[in-house]
């Protein structure tokens, strides 16, 4: 981005003069489209190569592109983490983020619960003996995991709940120690529960907003706007989807073909296509990566433009995310959060000079969207920071 | 994940954010009208009203009324209060009226002028469109004439009841008698917090008493403004070519309240001589912002504490409790309160409260003592690190930083910043009369930061290469709006219209549960422009046809503000009420 204002050019003039370390007050902040190539320490997001696996359709391209970075990059972020678990643990060669990525792999487990299987497998694996030892290890897990990749706020958010479930009851003074852990486990376990019950709350929830005959638009491959639609069609209600492609990851393919199971009516738009589309469209649904305390959300690119056309065009937008996914961030703007990048296979071979914007994900400011569907209730944006407050009271 | 805390909603589709205190709601004879008071937003305690439920725009004549203690309605009963009612009338609340900024510091203090609050800004636009004061009638609608009707009821009871009850007990000397009645507003309203909780079986008439916060101060009527004169501790020379539209509020011209003051040093025995100090240097300006001046009240308040025994015959908590009211008042005569500094009135008050009588004298005294040094550390001097360290987050490289004026909150940032060895640019927009951003620049520019001064005309010209916004607050109201030094409100909206994020810094202490509006200040201050021989404005006030207005408040809207930064976290704007909700209760359950 270039300033344009007169004291930038007079200063500029000056810094020729001066030293190089003034220019450094001048340049625009590091834009995260800086290409993997020119700064090493930008890697590409674990969780957006993971979801791109999941939940979109990939070209083998991409595959082998994915694994030549993934193979150049990880190599750093997970060696320190890896090497102070083992300094710890050396006795065992137990990896909690091997753990995780195992977790993790299983398409139809939320990422948080795959955080909180892994820490319980730790906790399993664990030789400590005392509470406080329990949770030192812990604490060196769940942050290890959460350095390992720091664009997933799910995996963020589900750690630091496991955490503070565990630093609250420790203190618990007629218990002894293997009940504990045992009482930790189950927890972990209950998690689970909790987050597929959380699924089965807000597609009830959701699907009394769809009415018949009406038009919905999809972005992105959501497992909840999946259930509330599949919810909405098993009971016989009638309307018809629109799926935007979802380049790179194509997630508008793998959506229709699961809605095309349920015999719901889909038809595919081109990710430009949506404005086109917006007069015969009547509510947008959209999932979230994240939803932060400003009440906006963290979803897949694209999502923000969506949400400035349907408002513009006065069209509901409605979220659909479960409360774990509510993070203590609070971005300013589109470049205020952790970059997460990933590689974008055009088909053919882009010049070494050209830039790409390789960010994954955006932020919709809550001012664009209209409600919020969580497992617990149906919420305004400005209650997330409520919810958060109380949660972390 | 664990299980929440349980939900306080009782009817599960609605749900209540912000106004909403347990406990079983009040009869709603009693505090049903009381919450519909002046304060538009209610206090914790009269929680039976939905929040819905606001009462719409009750404007001059139902604070004339009210304060008249006449029930609006029925004309005929226009005249039928007695005078001595009118004792309550000359009041006004200070708490609710005047704030100090904590980021003016003027050479020509603005002594004792800062500023009252008008009732509600619906009120505000009522009189302003109308172009003149009408004391006349109610126009609230038919639906409004119940609760009106009953707060005036109400009100009446309330009258002599409070005039006798409160006053009693508190002032040996007359000259103090009003003011003493406006402390009874806020810290009426946690008291009564406390006995709710003891099961309430207090007589009604006391519960009313409390539960209503007086009048305001009504400027732009004569009779009252005479009394108030009358029973005023220092004398207050109205300016003269006042301006029309803002009669509500107080004019004065700086006077000569200082040495009449000091002359009056030994008639005031009723003062601590630690209280008379601070107000003499709240006085004269040498204490000004918002922080320093809560600070330096507490610790007087310490000493009054330290120095205090129960006489015979009295209780420990509700003797104290006067003399606290007594400094209290001397404090407002002096200058106005802040909201922050009513926030720790209060909270003394319901620690005193908690006394109980098994406790001997000393032990309480240090327990107090040690309460308010535990409140300076916690939310002011801890508070202020906290906040640091949650906005210098929201610094990159390559930022140009705003601020306008000079908050120590702000500076604090940005020196932390500067340490962390962030590369940013700093914009300090200053604006007449005090011209206290050039304290600011002079620091900044000392400490090696990059800096460009603008005054505040130009910042729509330097806008377009800021990235961020930093500003400090007086106050942050329950809605979000944010009170701060005039010219605020211009910064946000000229940085909204370009896109650009605004954060307001302000510990959580500052946090309101009320709306307020504006202030007016001392003329003379911009009629003065320094360096130049020739003022053609030196003799304005002899000419009629012009009024000079300095107004040392204004408000900014939440739709302006992007996020706060507390020591609770960065909050959005509409989760104030959430914070003086869930952090308010907490310090009166301890």
């Amino acid at each position: 981005m270039w300033w344009r204002s007169a004291s930038f050019i007079l200063d500029k003039n000056d810094s020729f003069l001066r030293d190089d370390s003034e220019t450094r007050l001048l340049s625009p902040p590091p834009s995260s489209s800086m290409a993997q190539t020119l700064d090493p320490n930008l890697t590409i997001s674990p969780y957006y190569q993971t979801r791109a696996a999941h939940h979109g359709v990939v070209t083998s391209d991409w595959l082998a592109q994915a694994h030549a970075a993934a193979g150049r990059d990880t190599a750093t972020p997970s060696s320190e983490p890896e090497a102070s678990l083992n300094s710890i643990g050396s006795d065992n060669s137990f990896s909690v983020i091997d753990e995780f990525n195992n977790w993790r792999k299983q398409p139809d487990l939320a990422e948080a619960v795959a955080a909180i299987r892994a820490l319980a497998s730790v906790i399993r694996s664990s030789q400590a003996t005392t509470m406080m030892e329990l949770q030192n290890e812990l604490k060196t897990a769940s942050d290890s995991l959460k350095s390992w990749d720091m664009t997933s706020i799910s995996l963020t958010a589900g750690c630091d709940l496991f955490m503070r479930y565990v630093t609250r009851t420790s203190a618990v003074e007629y218990e002894d120690f293997d009940s504990a852990k045992s009482r930790f486990l189950e927890r972990a376990e209950k998690f689970g529960e909790i987050s597929y019950k959380a699924r089965k709350i807000i597609a009830m929830l959701g699907q009394d907003f769809i009415f018949d005959g009406c038009t919905i638009l999809v972005h992105g491959f959501s497992r909840v706007v999946l259930e509330l639609l599949k919810t909405a069609a098993e009971n016989r209600k009638h309307f018809r989807v629109l799926c935007t492609e979802g380049r790179p990851d194509r997630t508008g393919l793998r959506l229709s073909n699961e809605l095309a199971k349920l015999d719901v009516p889909v038809k595919l738009l081109i990710d430009s296509a949506v404005a086109y589309s917006m007069d015969e469209i009547d509510m947008v649904f959209v999932g979230a990566d994240g939803v932060v305390e400003s009440g906006g959300i963290i979803n897949m690119m694209g999502t923000y433009q969506i949400s400035l056309v349907a408002k513009s065009m006065d069209k509901p937008v409605y979220v659909a995310a479960e409360s774990y996914k509510f993070a203590r961030l609070y971005p300013l703007n589109q470049k205020d959060m952790v970059p997460a990048l990933r590689p974008i296979d055009f088909g053919v071979p882009i010049p070494s000079k050209v830039e790409v914007e390789t960010s994954a994900r955006d932020y919709t400011p809550p001012q664009y969207l209209t409600l919020l569907f969580t497992d617990l209730g149906v919420l305004t944006p400005s209650v997330v920071s409520d919810e958060l407050i109380q949660l972390y009271l | 994940m664990e299980p929440r805390r349980p939900s306080r909603v009782i009817d599960p589709k609605v749900r209540k954010v912000g106004f909403f205190t347990p406990g079983p709601p009040p009869d709603r004879t009693r505090s049903g009208p009381a919450a519909t008071t002046p304060t538009r937003n209610q206090s914790p305690v009269s929680n039976s009203l939905s929040p819905v439920m606001i009462p719409p725009a009750r404007h001059a004549s139902d604070n004339l009324s009210r304060a008249v203690g006449m029930p609006v309605p029925v004309a005929s009963q226009l005249h039928a209060h007695p005078p001595a009612d009118s004792l309550q009338v000359g009041s006004y609340t200070p708490s609710d009226s005047v704030i100090s900024a904590s980021p003016t510091r003027s050479p020509s203090s603005r002594i004792g002028l800062d500023g009252e609050f008008s009732e509600d800004s619906i009120n505000w636009m009522k009189r302003s469109n109308s172009g003149r004061i009408s004391a006349a009638r109610p126009t609230g609608g038919p639906d409004l004439k119940q609760s009106v009707e009953a707060l005036i009821n109400v009100a009446e009871g309330n009258k002599p009841g409070t005039t006798s009850g409160m006053s009693a007990p508190a002032q040996t000397s007359k000259p103090v008698n009003k003011p003493n009645q406006k402390k009874d507003g806020p810290p009426m309203v946690s008291s009564t917090i406390v006995p709710e909780r003891k099961g309430g079986d207090k007589p009604p008439e006391k519960d009313r008493k409390k539960d209503m916060p007086p009048p305001r101060m009504q400027f732009d009527d004569k009779s009252r403004v005479e009394k108030a004169k009358k029973r005023s501790v220092t004398k207050q020379t109205e300016a003269r070519n006042r301006v029309e539209l803002f009669r509500h509020l107080p004019q004065y011209e700086r006077g000569n309240q200082l040495s009449d003051l000091e002359s009056k040093f030994f008639q005031l025995d009723h003062v601590h001589p630690a209280v008379y100090k601070v107000g003499l240097q709240f006085l004269a300006g040498d204490i000004m912002w918002s922080n320093t001046r809560c600070i330096a009240m507490l610790q007087a308040f310490q000493k009054v504490i330290e120095d205090y025994s129960t006489p015979s015959e009295k209780t420990l908590a509700r003797d104290l409790t006067s003399k606290i009211n007594s400094s209290v008042s001397f404090l407002i005569e002096c200058r106005p309160l802040s909201i922050s500094m009513g926030n720790a009135i209060r909270f003394l008050k319901s620690r005193i409260a908690k006394i109980t009588l098994a406790q001997t004298e000393s032990e309480a005294k240090t327990f107090l003592c040690s309460d308010i040094d535990r409140y300076i550390n916690e939310k002011i001097v801890l508070a202020d690190k906290v906040i640091v360290r949650h906005a210098v987050t929201k610094i990159r490289d390559g930022d140009v930083l705003l601020t306008y004026g000079s908050s120590s909150l702000v500076e604090m940032i940005l020196l932390h910043a500067h340490e962390l060895r962030r590369q940013f640019r700093v914009v300090v927009v200053d604006s007449r009369p005090n011209l206290e951003g050039q304290q600011l620049l002079r620091r900044l520019v000392e400490k090696g930061f990059s800096c460009t001064y603008t005054h505040i005309n130009a910042v729509s010209y330097i806008m377009h290469e800021v990235t961020r916004i930093f500003l400090g607050a007086a106050s942050v109201l329950s809605n979000g709006t944010v009170y701060s030094t005039v010219g605020t409100a211009c910064i946000a909206m000229v940085a909204h219209a370009h896109h650009v994020p605004v954060l307001i810094c302000c510990e959580s202490y500052k946090f309101h549960e009320r709306v307020q509006l504006d202030s007016i200040c001392n003329p003379d201050a911009i009629a003065k422009v320094p360096g130049r021989t020739n003022n053609c404005l030196d003799d304005w006030a002899g000419k009629e046809n012009l009024q000079l207005l300095n107004l040392a408040y204004d408000v900014t809207p939440s739709d302006y503000v992007s996020m706060i930064v507390t020591e609770h976290g960065m909050i959005p704007p509409t989760s104030v009420p959430v914070i003086v909700r869930e952090y308010g209760r907490e310090h009166l359950l301890i």
